[in-house]
């Protein structure tokens, strides 16, 4: 019953989508007057819209939670042994699943503009909700006659396939929403751009309007980044955070777009520049969620993360990347000449510093682009060819480190225009701190080059990520500017996790017998024993070996090597010794002939830190936006005030 | 970019700039791709036009019946990947192996092609999905039987 009740509230939905969109486009059309009855069905329908859906995504978590195995999604992705909370989590760990999420966040956030937003002009709002429409009937289309996730079998399965074992992990399972959420911020986003394009209402407003969902998309995207990067590390067994795999590059690029769109958006909220700039990358950002999201749900490429292939469902959503895509560029390519891009600015000046990163970070997106989509140009030339790090990592050098070197200074200049010498005391210390750590790095001994400049930068940017308090009251500093400098330090940490891990690494491969003790790094590792254990569906090899760091304290780690029976799949289960200097990284591998057990030991300087600094960039990102609002709050109570009283003295007289 | 330019020649200077930068990130890349043209190999291609030796390259195809060999120090194997044609490219790998790598699947090494023609895998590419065949290897079914490829690849 749960599962027809979520497919007509899925098809209400739909309607509604089609209903806002029509609505809004007539309002617009019909002019004051006559658009006035459209106009007032806008907002109600985005509203029950979301309600809709949010109803559809309900009645799927509850089959998969009761294990309706009539329903064909639930039998294919479910199996009555799992734990609950990797039932529930199945819901989203498919591709039908994961759409109606997308769908329904989307909804949500429609409700949420069409709730609460009353600071842009009407016509641009009436213009955004039906742009979000527009978007949403696409997906629902998809949902309704490619992926249906509420088919039914006509023969109930017995037990269910179950979950890809790789996915049964709590890291992974809440990870897909995570980055679902950052996309679907960035659909805002763009929303936003195509109704202020089809009103040529670009204004400091809209941008500040724009910048709590740009923001709120970034700190998912960076979490969900930040939260898969460490899975891959932790259940991959191969010990390294990035692989440049294309799933991954789908999530990298978005964030790229986002995070200049983050920026060009203050320039545009604060010094009314980078007008139609600032539209484009609401565009581009958008594009790339979608490319992501093409690249990973078509299986067109290849990939660690393995998902269905699945031509027709690739087409559908080329498809929909050509409509939205198509249309929303040449509708920028109509409209931006008729917006002018409002305020002057000097080449030194906080504006052309923000230039600078945005330029780098398309630069950027354009690189990894151009790696992940590679291999599918030259097969059309029947090439094959695999795209991997000796690409990504010196040709993302090249753009990246030069941006991370502006990104020390810009926050220290002034708005509209400044003087390199009124800096030039701080850039001095934080250039002599860099230089100092180049120097230290390379007396220590044999550090290639890309991880030293890493570190150089990063111990630089550390620093001057916080000299924008200096005169300041901290108190008195608006949490927006602490979100800048946490996530500048953030940055900061991660760069100098990641240098750290590629150059000081050590790394330990042998074969061992019960009671063999081996040497990795500062650690003293011996192998206690090997056994069996069980979960609750699947059984596994453990190893127990007693680490100890620099002659300390033993600590117990248990690798396994795991085997689950539905669907049959082994995973290796690597273990983590955490210091906060590092991590002692094991796995278990295969038993040799001889008896002895393969073992594969890293000691990994600092690797924490990668992970550390992701968190710190989503929490700047989070303070930011709390800094946004909060400011809004105030902007919102004084004008009420001051009306209040308006019209009391109004009243007097 | 000074305070004296007009917003419409400013505008026209940060276009130019910004394209630039992009037409300068698209040469580098499409630069560096096209020496990644042969980053991945298939054995004949490796018999045929060697690698140079300290570049790393990927080497797809399947492992040969009968050639893998365990080595004393008890983690390194070698064996042997064939291609469509006859030729064969002596593999070493230092390491934990994929679950499913076995004799007669398909596997995609990544490393680097010695001086005594042995190539030095760092990495063996592991399997995640019993469905999944990467692209490269797709081929090889013709030269293997294609359920057995379905089966037992081995790919990233």
């Amino acid at each position: 019953m749960a599962a027809e009740l979520g497919l007509a509230a899925l098809w209400m939905a739909a309607a509604l989508a089609v209903l806002q969109l029509l609505a809004g486009a007539l309002a617009l059309r019909g002019g004051e007057r006559d658009g006035a009855a459209m106009a007032a069905l806008v907002r109600p329908a985005a509203a029950v819209q979301g309600l809709l859906a949010a109803v559809s995504f309900a009645a799927l978590l509850w089959v998969f939670a009761i294990t309706d195995l009539s329903v064909k999604l639930v039998a294919a992705n479910s199996h009555v042994d799992k734990p609950l909370v990797f039932k529930v989590a199945g819901a989203w760990g498919n591709h039908e699943g994961s759409m109606l999420l997308w769908v329904t966040v989307m909804a949500l956030a429609g409700a949420l503009i069409a709730a609460i937003e009353r600071r842009l002009p009407e016509r641009t709002m009436l213009a955004t909700l039906g742009a979000q429409a527009f978007v949403g009937i696409g997906f629902y289309a998809f949902l309704l006659f490619s992926s249906n996730p509420f088919e039914r079998l006509p023969v109930p399965a017995e037990q269910g396939l179950g979950l890809n074992p790789l996915l049964q992990d709590l890291g992974l399972a809440f990870h897909p929403p995570t980055l679902y959420f950052g996309y679907v911020g960035l659909s805002v986003a763009f929303s936003f751009a195509v109704g202020a394009l089809l009103t040529r209402q670009v204004t400091p407003e809209f941008a500040r309007v724009m910048r709590p969902w740009i923001l709120g998309a970034w700190v998912f995207l960076t979490l969900g980044i930040t939260a898969g990067s460490y899975w891959a590390y932790y259940e991959l067994g191969w010990g390294g955070w990035w692989f440049w795999d294309p799933v991954e590059n789908a999530s990298l690029m978005p964030w790229l777009a986002a995070t200049a769109l983050l920026h060009s958006a203050s320039v545009l909220a604060s010094r009314d520049a980078l007008r139609t700039w600032t539209i484009m990358l609401g565009v581009v950002a958008f594009s790339m969620s979608m490319v992501g999201t093409f690249l990973v749900r078509s299986g067109v490429l290849t990939s660690v993360h393995a998902f269905a292939v699945d031509p027709e469902r690739g087409s559908f959503i080329l498809a929909l990347l050509a409509i939205y895509i198509g249309g929303a560029l040449l509708l920028f390519a109509l409209r931006a000449g008729a917006i002018s891009e409002g305020k002057r600015f000097s080449a030194t000046s906080r504006e052309g510093a923000l230039v600078f990163n945005n330029v780098m970070l398309s630069a950027l997106l354009g690189v990894v682009l151009l790696g992940t989509l590679y291999p599918l140009l030259t097969e059309a030339f029947d090439v094959r060819v695999s795209v991997g790090p000796p690409y990504f990592n010196p040709v993302g050098a090249v753009f990246a480190l030069p941006m991370l070197a502006v990104m020390a200074v810009g926050p220290l200049l002034r708005w509209r225009r400044d003087s390199l010498a009124r800096v030039s005391k701080p850039v001095i210390l934080v250039a002599a701190i860099a230089l100092g750590v180049l120097v230290a790095v390379v007396l220590l001994g044999n550090v290639h080059i890309l991880p030293l400049l890493g570190l150089a930068l990063a111990a630089g940017l550390a620093v001057a990520s916080f000299m924008p308090l200096r005169g300041r009251k901290l108190l008195r500093t608006p949490l927006s500017t602490w979100g800048m400098i946490v996530a500048h330090f953030g940055i900061a940490i991660a760069l100098f996790g990641m240098a750290s891990e590629t150059a000081f690494s050590e790394e330990r491969l042998v074969a061992v017998a019960d009671g063999d003790t081996t040497q990795v790094g500062p650690w003293q590792v011996t192998l206690a024993g090997v056994m069996p254990v069980a979960g609750p569906n699947w059984t596994a090899l453990e190893a127990k070996l007693a680490a100890s760091y620099r002659g300390g304290a033993g600590i117990e780690l248990d690798p396994q090597s795991r085997s689950f029976w539905s669907p049959p799949q082994q995973t290796t289960e690597s273990a983590l010794a955490t210091r906060w200097n590092g991590q002692l990284y094991a796995v278990l591998g295969a038993q040799a002939d001889d008896g002895r057990w393969q073992l594969r030991l890293w000691w990994k300087p600092f690797v924490t830190f990668i992970w550390y600094g992701g968190l710190l960039v989503a929490l700047g990102g989070a303070l930011s936006i709390f800094g946004r609002l909060q400011a809004d709050l105030r902007r919102r109570t004084a004008r009420r005030l001051i009306n209040e009283r308006r019209t009391e003295r109004e009243s007097l007289a | 970019m000074t305070g004296r330019l007009k917003p419409k020649h400013q505008r026209l200077v940060l276009v130019v700039v910004a394209l630039i930068a992009l037409v300068g990130a698209a040469l580098l890349a499409s630069w560096a791709l096209r020496s990644q043209a042969s980053y991945f190999y298939l054995p004949e291609q490796m018999a045929e036009d060697p690698p140079a030796p300290d570049q790393a390259v990927r080497l797809g195809g399947m492992v040969e019946e009968g050639s893998l060999e365990t080595l004393a120090d008890g983690v390194t194997i070698s064996f042997t990947v064939t291609g469509r044609e006859n030729s064969a490219i002596p593999v070493r790998f230092s390491g934990i192996v994929p679950d499913l790598f076995v004799e007669g699947s398909g596997v995609v090494a990544e490393g680097r092609l010695g001086a005594d023609g042995v190539f030095v895998a760092d990495n063996l590419l592991a399997k995640h999905d019993e469905n999944y065949v990467p692209r490269e290897l797709q081929d090889m079914t013709e030269h293997q039987a294609a359920e057995m490829a379905e089966d037992t690849t081995v790919g990233l």
